[in-house]
């Protein structure tokens, strides 16, 4: 790290590893006889050549941010929470409980409201695997994952069982009160004159996730808590020398993952189905995994990431749509991209510290 | 040089799809995919038999999220496909939403009724089919216990279940149904080891007749209940080649024909409820040369005799999904 200038890393290095994530699927699209070049301008124009792409790409970059900052919090404190998915999905039943709870004024009531059920929700599903860390020294990544599959099993009862909407044939809640409708983006947008497609499921949560951003980072460099929390990820003994408690940093920074992961629901239950339906993470929370790891737990990446594979989701799908490339194939477009830029980041990593050490004779 | 090939071609391609758009019709395929040897293949089965003998060609998606649902029905009708043909009672909310901004498209949803005037509501009598598989499999056991294995536990699965149940039942009310759903997640309809596992754990409690509703788990349990030499019922699509002389009969569920009716109607289908039962043809028991050996004329008999009555509304098979509540389990 110390051998090359910080851009080179934060930037150079992600960008080869997206090229060559690229070119590999430039590959595979023509080995099923499309054309690569009509491939790439059909996800780029679904996904930023109109508002109803963007509209839709956003959406997506709303979730990734959120599950993104619930991994990277746990990275700085050197947790692997790759839980975000069960997490996400009881945030999603926290939401569901408050917007259904009551007949809400107005969304601006809503909202908070809301966003404090998933938090404490998702927080609640981390606290059990954080606990059995701190205490018992049972391995998080063990741990989390198998609350994935309580969760789901969980959240399949009482879908079935307990809440589900009477009459309906669909495993889902009955949909929200019109009070507890996030506005989208077309409706933030038009006051301001801006014509922004009535259709796509963006909504105000993407200025949450915003300012979420922002709060991590003020959250791990500024305050004393983050401070613990990266000391404690850096050293454990050194922290437990310098005097901080490992099982509260352990659990409190869990607890925060969890609750990251459990906001993401206001986006993807409160802003875009205004139900709970089952399955309705969709594997967000392991795609925070890519992010976080592709935006080194910093805001600014996690930002950039997200954005990218919200492309990838919304240009993906209308690669499908358009271009009967078959889903399985984008699936494996976005697997290069996770492969590249994670899995495989010190096979690039290696070569260009050395061309800057070269350059740069220390 | 190459570069403006590429992009003189983009735009070719561009300008045929919009000219082929003009009466396409669309089929929209549910989280599942389109292999999964069940239900979602048996709608790509319909699709395809009606291009094949009409030689016009269709769009199709397979969806990788919720969110894709309305995005697809709208992007599809906004580029005037019509008629849209949507594979799963998933759609309707979103379907909800989209069909009265598009007036002049005709939308055809499968397992779900959705009630608007451009709206062709497709639901099958599950129950009935399975009544009739119950009844045949309370005839072949000669334990007297039978099994069900369904796939993800939602009501869908439970009125098949239901449905199995009460056939037993018409036919042995001491018989024994051991009831196992695969899981809670959408993991469940493609879990074909565990479908096996549960199979050997219902034969080990004497179970000697195996009824899958399953999606593609069914096909574990076809699988190990032809090793373990048991018998099998298969669903949805025609199962019984899968295995000779060892799958008793399958609840086929014509979604294909559904498909193929859309399809064949194209922009004039009928809107409305339709009803796809036994009366109809829209579920039906599978006899062909794989196991018409295993059926005895007693149990075609008896299975005629139901099939006129429930038609005819002197049997009335209970729906699960009715009031979320089966009256024999």
């Amino acid at each position: 790290m110390d051998r090359m200038p910080k851009w080179a890393d934060v930037l150079l290095i992600p960008l080869i590893n997206l090229l060559i994530a690229f070119a590999l699927s430039a590959l595979v699209i023509l080995a099923i006889g499309k054309d690569p070049v009509v491939a790439l301008r059909t996800m780029v124009q679904g996904s930023f050549g109109s508002t109803n792409g963007l509209g839709y790409t956003l959406y997506y970059t709303t979730n990734f941010i959120f599950t993104g900052l619930a991994v990277a919090i746990a990275f700085h404190a050197r947790l692997f929470n790759i839980g975000g998915e069960g997490q996400a999905a009881l945030g999603g039943l926290g939401v569901a409980l408050v917007c259904l709870s009551i007949q809400w004024p107005h969304w601006l009531v809503a909202l908070p409201a809301a966003m404090i059920g998933g938090a404490l929700f998702g927080a609640a599903w981390a606290f059990i695997p954080a606990y059995l860390q701190a205490k018992r020294g049972s391995h998080i990544v063990i741990t989390t994952i198998m609350f994935n599959f309580i969760a789901a099993a969980l959240m399949g009862y009482l879908l079935v069982e307990v809440i589900k909407a009477p009459g309906s044939m669909a495993s889902e809640t009955s949909p929200f009160p019109p009070g507890a409708s996030l506005p989208t983006f077309h409706e933030m947008l038009a006051p301001l004159g801006i014509e922004f497609n009535r259709n796509t499921p963006a909504n105000v949560s993407f200025l949450v996730a915003l300012a979420c951003l922002l709060f991590f980072w003020v959250l791990v460099w500024r305050t004393r808590l983050g401070y613990e929390i990266r000391a404690f990820g850096q050293s454990e003994s050194a922290a437990i020398y310098a005097g901080i408690n490992p099982v509260k940093i352990t659990v409190v920074a869990m607890l925060i993952s969890g609750a990251f992961a459990g906001l993401m629901a206001i986006n993807n239950v409160m802003g875009e189905a205004e139900r709970l339906i089952l399955n309705s993470v969709e594997g967000a929370g392991f795609i925070g995994i890519a992010v976080a790891l592709m935006g080194r737990s910093h805001p600014v990446g996690i930002l950039l990431a997200a954005l990218l594979f919200g492309f990838l989701y919304q240009g993906g799908a209308e690669l499908s749509l358009w271009e009967n490339i078959p889903r399985e194939l984008v699936v494996v477009i976005q697997a290069l991209v996770i492969l590249l830029t994670g899995a495989l980041d010190g096979m690039v990593r290696g070569p260009v510290e050395k061309l800057f050490a070269k350059r740069k004779p220390a | 040089m190459s570069l403006m090939k590429s992009l003189l071609g983009a735009a070719a391609s561009l300008a045929l799809t919009a000219g082929a758009a003009l009466a396409e019709p669309a089929l929209i395929f549910d989280l599942g995919g389109k292999f999964d040897k069940s239900f979602n293949e048996a709608a790509f089965g319909g699709a395809t038999r009606w291009a094949e003998e009409t030689g016009n060609t269709f769009r199709e998606v397979e969806l990788q999220s919720e969110a894709q649902r309305e995005q697809a029905l709208r992007r599809f009708a906004e580029a005037g496909l019509n008629p849209i043909v949507m594979a799963g009672f998933s759609f309707g909310s979103s379907l909800e939403t989209v069909a009265p901004d598009f007036p002049d498209t005709k939308f055809v949803i499968i397992d779900m009724v959705v009630d608007q005037p451009n709206v062709r509501s497709v639901v099958f009598n599950e129950h009935e089919g399975s009544y009739l598989v119950g009844m045949m499999a309370a005839k072949a056991s000669e334990s007297g216990t039978v099994g069900f294995i369904g796939g993800m536990d939602i009501p869908l699965i439970r009125k098949f279940a239901c449905g199995y149940v009460q056939g037993v039942k018409a036919v042995n009310p001491d018989a024994t149904v051991i009831q196992n759903m695969t899981g809670t997640t959408p993991a469940a309809w493609n879990d074909p080891v565990k479908g096996g596992e549960l199979t050997k754990a219902q034969i080990s409690q004497g179970a000697d007749v195996v009824y899958a509703a399953a999606g593609g788990t069914g096909v574990g349990v076809l699988q190990t209940a032809a090793d373990e030499g048991i018998l099998s019922i298969g669903v949805d699509s025609n199962q019984n080649y899968l295995h000779p002389g060892k799958v008793l009969t399958s609840m086929m569920k014509r979604v294909d024909n559904a498909v193929y009716e859309a399809f064949s109607a194209g922009v004039d289908v009928e809107t409305g409820f339709n009803v796809m039962g036994l009366a109809n043809d829209g579920v039906s028991v599978a006899v062909d040369e794989f196991n018409e050996s295993l059926i005895s004329d007693e149990m075609t008999a008896a299975v005629e005799e139901a099939t006129a009555k429930i038609v005819a509304g002197d049997i009335t098979v209970h729906d699960y999904m009715s009031d979320d509540s089966c009256p024999v389990m």
